[in-house]
């Protein structure tokens, strides 16, 4: 069993919060927004306190903002169809570069492992792979236009340079690079979800995937490389993703984020509902045929829907989650 | 709008304004949302292309909203003049909006149109359903302009 304790509320943000991203060393936590600002909470002492906010780095709603791996670069993806990036080289957080080139509403940012790459999506159906030069120059390495619909998330793999995106036309993508001519193409596609993927989240090891979505699901998939031992048919060099379980009756409304912890392994979702709910492999469960059971549902966690929740990356059972209501909280969650 | 879609709309009769009760005035009777009270709301919205409200035009009525105070939902059908409607998404729109200026925020409105009437109806509902899309539309400022002319009430 978990037990879920709210550590703290943190207020700041005018309106609708719609995400959190803990830094890499999980000291810090940025959140953004519809007032078009950007936070960053530190501790002080016992408390959480906002340590700077980030004004004029964007003229419309910011949905999405991610730390590079090294914890120096804070990217923010904006309605107004740009991405923007942050750093302190000069003490204070000041926005350094801001990348262009989607049509319109920008929906996710995330960073690879190596912080190398940044893949980018937006509302005009493209995922971006953009490459990191020197001297804070961002080179568009690929446009990727495999989606038929608005593109809500992007997530690179935890260790490879891998990505996955979710869309509104309900599947999941894979994109890689093709060694032979440095082309980006997309790898698989998973299809099985019935309505807007909103949210994906890689297990620790990168040989899972968990998805969920407006059709009140949450699936989990399974990488099967070429030579598997299930025996499971892989085309050419690239693996297939399968799905293995989906949990559902458990959510109420449209499931709006998911983060798998890379520390206890725990899956935890935000819902419309207003709930949070915390999921865990059963033990014992078969690898291709697993089972997850619902520890704990924490309810009313917000007064309006949850939009995001982060496992905090260095303490376990830390947990962040932001609001419609407007409010950030921080958890903490144990096991009893 | 250069040219209209439904040259001559059927015109309904408009309800009965809402019987004020003794209880009604009484501040220390807790009354909670009803259907009556929501499609006050949005029965004096205005069609896009008509200088007639939804409620004359039978777009919205009262049988096709429902209400649950204890699970904060509110549910509105509305049919569309004629099943190609390109306004549907814009007359959706309108709806959720003065809900969501008119109500709390703890309730989760949907907005739906109504089973059969429309020819791209499960297009329009994702849409109307997407609260990211409906938020990155609001800060449209031509869009917000029309909706805000739909729901201005003199």
């Amino acid at each position: 069993m978990v037990r879920m304790e709210s550590v703290q509320t943190l207020l700041g943000h005018q309106g609708r919060v719609w995400n959190v991203s803990w830094h890499p060393q999980g000291s810090f936590l940025a959140s953004c927004g519809e007032d078009k600002t950007i936070r960053i909470w530190g501790r002080e002492g016992e408390k959480w306190i906002t340590k700077a906010v980030l004004t004029d780095g964007h003229q419309r709603t910011i949905r999405q903002v991610a730390w590079s791996p090294c914890g120096n670069y804070l990217a923010s993806a904006s309605f107004d169809a740009t991405v923007a990036i942050w750093d302190k080289k000069s003490g204070e957080f000041e926005c350094n570069a801001t990348l262009e080139g989607h049509e319109n509403e920008v929906k996710s940012v995330s960073w690879s492992k190596s912080g190398q790459l940044l893949a980018t999506c937006s509302r005009d159906k493209s995922v971006w792979v953009w490459e990191v030069a020197e001297d804070d120059e961002y080179e568009c390495a690929a446009v990727l236009n495999a989606h038929t619909q608005d593109v809500k998330k992007v997530l690179w793999h935890p260790h490879l340079d891998i990505l996955a995106s979710a869309s509104y036309d309900n599947t999941v993508k894979i994109f890689r690079e093709d060694p032979d001519d440095n082309d980006w193409i997309c790898a698989a596609t998973l299809s099985s979800h019935e309505s807007t993927v909103w949210g994906l989240a890689f297990n620790p090891t990168g040989s899972r995937l968990a998805t969920c979505s407006a059709d009140l699901t949450v699936k989990i998939w399974n990488e099967y490389l070429p030579g598997n031992s299930e025996g499971i048919v892989t085309p050419g060099m690239d693996a297939v993703w399968k799905c293995v379980c989906t949990l559902s009756g458990y959510h109420n409304r449209t499931i709006y984020d998911i983060d798998w912890c890379g520390t206890t392994d725990l899956i935890v979702t935000a819902c419309g509902d207003d709930n949070i709910r915390i999921f865990k492999e059963s033990p014992g469960s078969d690898r291709n045929a697993p089972t997850f059971s619902l520890l704990h549902t924490c309810y009313g966690a917000h007064t309006q829907d949850v939009n995001s929740v982060s496992w905090n990356p260095t303490f376990p059972g830390l947990l962040a989650s932001a609001s419609d209501d407007g409010e950030i909280k921080i958890w903490n969650c144990s096991d009893y | 709008m250069d040219r209209l879609e439904n040259i001559n709309p059927k015109l309904y009769r408009k309800c009965e304004e809402r019987q004020i009760t003794e209880s009604d005035e009484d501040d220390n009777v807790t009354d909670e949302f009803d259907s009556r009270e929501i499609f006050d709301l949005i029965r004096g919205i205005n069609d896009p292309e008509h200088p007639l409200t939804l409620e004359e035009l039978n777009v919205v009525e009262l049988d096709n909203i429902s209400v649950d105070n204890s699970k904060n939902e509110v549910k509105v059908l509305f049919t569309p003049t004629i099943p190609h409607c390109s306004m549907a998404t814009i007359i959706g729109l309108s709806i959720r909006v003065q809900l969501l200026r008119a109500l709390p925020p703890r309730f989760k409105v949907s907005v739906e149109i109504a089973p059969g009437t429309h020819a791209s109806e499960s297009a329009v509902n994702k849409q109307l359903a997407d609260k990211e899309r409906v938020a990155a539309a609001l800060e449209n400022s031509h869009l917000i302009e029309v909706i805000n002319q739909c729901i201005v009430t003199y």
